[in-house]
C-alpha cells in the first residue's frame, strides 16, 4: 500500500452544543480514489469540513503528508493543495462560469491546456463559459464546482456527494469524469451514498456510523464479500443502491 | 451527454419576467416622473431633481462601504456615521490650510482644493477605519447584539473626541469662490455645487462598479458576499479581504462626509449620526449587502426627500420611511435581495 | 414578603444588596436627606429611569433585541400625559387618560414594527427602530402646532401636585410639606411599582421562555413564528413601560419637550445606563441609573475641579474637561461590552462575563 497522504487521528469535532464525531481514525492512501460510505449523518460532510478546517477538531490531529494542519485556517489548508467541493457545490451564482474558474486558479492566469482537458471532462464549463453561474442546471454546477476544484493540480480533492439530486444520465457522465480524473496523480476523497459508483470507482472505503468509521479496507474486497456488504449495507447503505 | 439537453432556458424569459427584473431600476425615473406630476412647474422641478440626484449621489457614496460590509461579513457598523463627521471635519481643516486656493476666482485653483481636501478626508477616515476594525470589531465578529453596542460606543468617543479637537460648536464649511451660487439651465437655477456633487457621485459608483465587475479584488468581493466560506476553501483570507473593504468603505464615508458638508455648509459631531438614519433606510430598501441596491436607494431616498421637501416639508423624513415600509412589503429582502450561500 | 415582592429575584451579592437598598432608602427619603430643589429633581429623574432603563433592559438584556426606538415610546408617554393636561386643564383625570392614552399609542407602534420587522435579524430591527424614531422626532418638533415643535409643551399639573398646596403649615423634620413632596413620592412609589412589575414579569415563565429564545438561537428558530411572538410581546411590554416612565417625567417636569423625552442622546444615555449597570439584571438598570444620572449632575463639578488642578499640563487638562466625560463614559461603555457584559451587577455577583 502506498504511504498515506492524508491521516486523521482521533478526531472530535463539535459543532454548537452538538458532539458530531467521537474520533475518526482515516488514513487516506496517495493517488486513486478514497470512498467515504455511511448513511445521512453519520458525520462524512463533517469530517470533510474538519479536515479543510471549517469546522475546529476539539481533539485528534489531522495530518496531510506528515504535517499537522489540525491548528491551520482554511485558506492555509487549501493553500497545501487541498481542494474542497463541498455538498452544496459552492458556486458564485453572482459570478459568470469563466470568473468562478478565474477565482480558483489561485496562482495566477489558468493553464490554457489544463483548461482544454477540464473542458473536455466538462463540456458545459465551454459551452456556458461567458453565462451567469445562477443560470446553470444543478448538473453543471456540480461540474463547474469539480472543475474549479482542478484548475490547477491538486495533491488531494475532497468532494462531498457529487451525484446528490442528479439524474441518472448526469451521474454517468459525472462518474466518468472523475474516472479520468483519477487517471491524474491527484488523491481524491470521495462521500457519496451510490454504491455503484463507489464500487466503479473507488479503490479503498471507510465506512462511518454515528461519527466513527466502522469498517475500512480496499473497495474490491468490500465489493466481493457479499456478507460484509449486508452487514455494513443493512446498517448504513440501506435503501441506497 | 449533450449540451442541448442541459441547456439553462434563459431565452425564454418573458417580456413580463424581464420588466420585473428591470423595475427596481426603473423605479427612479418612475419616481422623477411621479414627481413632476405632482410639481406641475418644469423649472422648479427640475432643481429638485438635481438636487434629489445629488443628495442621493452622496448619501450612496456614504453608504456603499456599510452594504458591502454587511454583505462580506454580517457586521453592522452602527459607528459608520463617526466616519462621516471625521470625514467633513478633516475636509474643513484641509480647506481651511488652503484658503489662498479656495478664496482664488480660479476654477481650476478651487477643484484642486476640494480634490485635495477630499483626499485627505479618505485618507484620515481610512486610517480611522483600519484602528475601528482591528479594535472596536474584530473582537465581536459573529455578535451582532455586540457589534451594535461596541460600534455604537465607537460612534459616541468619536463625537466626544471631535469636540476636543475641533471644540462642541457647529463650524460653518464655505464652498470655494466658484462653486458658489447657481447657474441656469433650461430656465432652471441649479446649484453649480450641486452639479459637481452629481458628477464625483457617478464618477465613484462607475469606478466602484468597475472594480467590482472587473478586477480580481472586486470578484473576490461579490464571491465573498455570496459564500465567504467558499472562498476561504479556495485560498483566500476573508478576513483581510473584509479588512480592505472596511478601510475602503470608511474612507468613502469620510469623502462622502466632506461633499455633504460642503452641501450642507454646516458640519457638527452629529452630522454623521443623522445622516447615518437616511444611510440606514438607503441600504434597507437596496437590499443589505447590494452596491446596486444601495445606489437605486439612495436615488430615490434623495428625490423623494427634495420633492417632499418643497411639496410637504414637514413630512420629509417620514415620506422615505414610507417608502421603506412599502418597498419592504413589495419586497421584504429589499430591491436587489442579497443571493446568501448560508 | 420580600420573596413575593422580588419575585424570588434577589440581588444575590451581599454587595449588591447594599448599594440597591441604601439607593432605595436614599430615594425613599430623599426629601429629607438632600434637601434642595436640584436634588430632589435629581432623586426624581433616577427614580424614573430606574423605570425607563428597566424596560429597555427586558428589551435588550432579556431578549437580546436591540432598539433605539426607546426614546420615543417614551416620548409617547409623555406627549400623551403632557397633550391632555394641556388640552384638558389640570385634573388627576387628565393625568391618568394621559397615561393610559400614551401607553396604548406606544404599544400599538411597538406591535407594528415588532410584526414588520422582528422577523428578520437583529441588526434590520435596530436599523429600522433607528430610522423611525428619528422620523418620529422630527415629525414632533415639524408639527408645532400640535406638539409645540423644538419648543415644547409647558402646562400646569393638579394643585396637589405643586409647591404652592401645603397640607401641613409646619416643617417636618426641616423639610416643608407641599404639593411637590407628594408629587415626588407618587414618582417614587410609582416607579418602585412599575419596577417590581418588570422584575415580576422577567421571574415569570413567560420570562424564561424569553431568555431561552435569547440564548438558544437554534430552538428559537425551531419554534418558529413562536419566537417572533414572544419578542413581539417583550417589545410591547416594554414599550408599555417606557411610555409610563414618561408619563410620570411629563409630570414631573410640567413641561415635555423633544430634548427631554425624545433625543437620540438620551437614547444613548439608556444604552449607556443599561449596559455599564448589567444587561439581563434587572438591578443592572438601578445602578446604572443612579451613577449615570448623578454623574450627568455632579461629576462635572468633580471633574471641573480635576480640569484646575491639572491646568499645567495641556493635553491631560482637554481631556478631563467637565464636558469631555460622555468621552470616557464611552470608553468605559465599550470595555463593559468586552470584558463584563454583565456589567457592575454582574461583577458584584461574581460572574465577570
Amino acid at each position: 500500500m502506498p504511504e498515506a497522504i492524508l491521516t486523521l487521528d482521533g478526531v472530535h469535532t463539535h459543532i454548537g452544543p452538538y458532539h458530531i464525531l467521537h474520533g475518526v481514525d482515516l488514513s487516506v492512501p496517495e493517488g486513486g480514489v478514497a470512498m467515504l460510505l455511511g448513511r445521512n449523518g453519520a458525520g462524512k460532510t463533517t469530517t470533510l469540513r474538519t479536515i479543510m478546517g471549517l469546522w475546529k477538531a476539539s481533539r485528534g490531529a489531522v495530518r496531510f503528508r506528515g504535517k499537522d494542519i489540525t491548528s491551520l485556517d482554511t485558506p492555509a489548508i487549501s493553500r497545501k493543495g487541498i481542494a474542497f467541493v463541498p455538498e452544496d457545490m459552492g458556486i458564485f451564482t453572482d459570478l459568470t462560469v469563466a470568473e468562478n474558474m478565474t477565482l480558483a486558479a489561485t496562482r495566477g492566469a489558468p493553464d490554457k491546456r489544463r483548461l482544454d482537458w477540464i473542458c473536455d471532462l466538462f463540456p458545459p464549463i465551454r459551452t456556458f463559459w461567458e453565462s451567469s453561474a445562477g443560470t446553470l442546471s444543478g448538473g453543471q454546477k456540480q461540474m463547474l464546482s469539480v472543475a474549479r476544484a482542478i484548475i490547477e493540480p491538486r495533491d488531494l480533492i475532497l468532494i462531498d456527494e457529487p451525484t446528490k439530486g442528479l439524474a441518472p444520465a448526469i451521474i454517468k457522465s459525472m462518474t466518468g469524469a472523475l474516472k479520468q480524473l483519477k487517471e491524474t496523480e491527484t488523491t481524491i476523497v470521495l462521500v457519496e451514498q451510490n454504491f455503484a459508483m463507489a464500487r466503479a470507482l473507488g479503490d479503498t472505503v471507510a465506512v462511518m456510523d454515528d461519527g466513527r468509521i466502522i469498517h475500512a479496507g480496499d473497495m474490491a474486497a468490500l465489493a466481493a464479500d457479499a456478507a460484509l456488504q449486508e452487514r455494513l449495507m443493512g446498517l448504513s447503505l440501506e435503501a441506497h443502491q | 451527454m449533450s449540451d442541448t439537453a442541459i441547456r439553462p432556458r434563459i431565452e425564454q424569459a418573458g417580456l413580463a419576467d424581464r420588466l420585473t427584473a428591470a423595475l427596481p431600476i426603473l423605479l427612479v425615473p418612475m419616481l422623477a416622473l411621479l414627481g413632476f406630476a405632482a410639481i406641475g412647474d418644469a423649472t422648479t422641478w427640475l432643481t429638485l431633481t438635481v438636487a434629489g440626484l445629488a443628495m442621493g449621489l452622496m448619501i450612496f457614496v456614504m453608504a456603499s462601504g456599510l452594504t458591502v460590509v454587511f454583505g462580506l461579513m454580517d457586521v453592522i457598523n452602527f459607528g459608520h456615521g463617526a466616519f462621516v463627521s471625521v470625514g467633513a471635519f478633516v475636509g474643513f481643516t484641509a480647506l481651511a490650510w488652503m484658503g489662498g486656493w479656495t478664496a482664488s476666482p480660479s476654477v481650476v485653483l478651487n477643484l484642486a482644493a476640494v480634490f485635495l481636501a477630499i483626499c485627505a478626508a479618505a485618507l484620515v477616515t481610512g486610517a480611522m477605519g483600519y484602528a475601528f476594525e482591528r479594535v472596536i470589531v474584530m473582537p465581536v465578529y459573529g455578535h451582532h447584539l455586540k457589534q451594535i453596542l461596541v460600534t455604537m460606543g465607537g460612534l459616541i468617543v468619536t463625537q466626544q473626541l471631535i469636540h476636543v479637537i475641533w471644540g462642541p460648536d457647529a463650524i460653518h464649511l464655505a464652498r470655494p469662490e466658484t462653486l458658489r451660487g447657481s447657474v441656469i439651465v433650461a430656465g432652471a437655477a441649479i446649484e453649480k455645487y450641486r452639479i459637481m456633487a452629481v458628477g464625483i457621485g457617478l464618477a465613484l459608483f462607475l469606478a466602484m462598479r468597475y472594480v467590482l465587475r472587473s478586477t480580481r479584488i472586486g470578484l473576490l468581493v461579490r464571491a465573498g458576499v455570496e459564500n465567504g466560506e467558499m472562498v476561504e476553501a479556495l485560498g483566500y483570507r476573508i478576513k483581510r479581504l473584509f479588512l480592505m473593504v472596511f478601510i475602503a468603505g470608511s474612507a468613502l464615508a469620510g469623502l462622502g462626509g466632506v461633499m455633504w458638508g460642503l452641501y450642507q455648509e454646516t458640519i457638527t459631531a452629529h452630522m454623521g449620526s443623522e445622516i447615518l438614519v437616511l444611510v440606514f433606510i438607503v441600504v434597507i430598501i437596496g437590499g443589505l449587502g447590494s452596491v446596486e441596491g444601495c445606489f437605486i436607494g439612495a436615488l430615490l431616498v434623495g428625490l423623494l426627500s427634495n420633492y417632499t421637501a418643497f411639496l410637504a416639508p414637514k413630512i420629509a423624513l417620514v415620506s422615505t420611511i414610507g417608502l421603506m415600509v412599502v418597498i419592504l412589503m413589495w419586497r421584504p429582502q429589499g430591491l436587489f435581495p442579497v443571493v446568501k450561500a448560508k | 414578603m420580600l420573596k413575593t415582592l422580588l419575585s424570588g429575584d434577589y440581588p444575590r451579592s451581599r454587595v449588591l444588596s447594599l448599594v440597591v437598598l441604601a439607593i432605595g432608602i436614599s430615594l425613599l427619603l430623599a426629601p429629607f436627606l438632600y434637601p434642595g430643589t436640584k436634588s430632589l429633581d435629581t432623586a426624581a429623574k433616577i427614580a424614573i429611569f430606574v423605570v425607563l432603563v428597566a424596560s429597555y433592559d427586558l428589551l435588550l438584556g432579556y431578549t437580546g433585541i436591540v432598539s433605539f426606538a426607546h426614546t420615543m415610546f417614551f416620548g409617547i408617554g409623555a406627549y400623551g400625559t403632557a397633550l391632555t393636561l394641556s388640552s384638558m386643564g389640570p385634573s388627576f383625570t387628565a393625568i391618568l387618560l394621559g397615561m393610559l392614552a400614551g401607553a396604548i399609542v406606544a404599544a400599538v407602534f411597538a406591535l407594528a414594527i415588532g410584526l414588520f420587522s422582528l422577523r428578520v435579524k437583529a441588526i434590520f430591527f435596530a436599523m429600522v427602530t433607528l430610522a423611525i424614531a428619528s422620523a418620529f422626532a422630527v415629525l414632533v418638533s415639524q408639527l408645532s402646532g400640535f406638539t409645540g415643535g423644538e419648543d415644547g409643551l409647558t402646562y400646569r399639573i393638579p394643585r396637589e401636585l405643586t409647591p404652592g398646596f401645603r397640607p401641613i403649615k409646619e416643617k417636618l423634620f426641616g423639610t416643608a410639606i407641599n404639593g411637590r413632596l407628594i408629587a415626588y413620592y407618587l414618582i417614587f412609589f410609582l416607579s418602585a411599582f412599575l419596577f417590581l412589575v418588570m422584575l415580576r414579569i422577567v421571574n415569570s415563565p413567560f420570562g424564561r421562555t424569553l431568555q431561552a429564545v435569547r440564548d438558544n438561537g437554534f430552538r428559537a428558530e425551531a419554534i418558529g413564528y413562536r419566537a417572533v411572538l414572544y419578542r413581539t410581546t417583550a417589545t410591547v411590554l416594554s414599550a408599555v413601560m417606557a411610555a409610563l416612565s414618561g408619563s410620570l417625567l411629563a409630570i414631573w417636569l410640567r413641561y415635555t419637550g423633544p430634548a427631554t423625552t425624545l433625543s437620540m442622546e438620551i437614547m444613548v444615555d439608556i444604552l449607556l445606563m443599561v449596559v455599564i449597570g448589567g444587561m439581563g439584571t434587572m438591578y443592572g438598570a438601578v445602578i446604572g441609573a443612579t451613577i449615570f444620572i448623578l454623574a450627568q449632575t455632579y461629576l462635572q463639578d468633580v471633574m471641573g475641579v480635576a480640569e484646575k488642578a491639572t491646568e499645567a499640563l495641556p493635553l491631560i487638562s482637554v481631556l478631563v474637561a467637565p464636558e469631555r466625560w460622555l468621552l470616557w463614559l464611552g470608553v468605559l461603555f465599550i470595555l463593559s461590552v468586552y470584558f463584563f457584559p454583565a456589567g457592575i451587577v454582574g461583577r458584584l455577583r461574581g460572574q465577570g462575563g
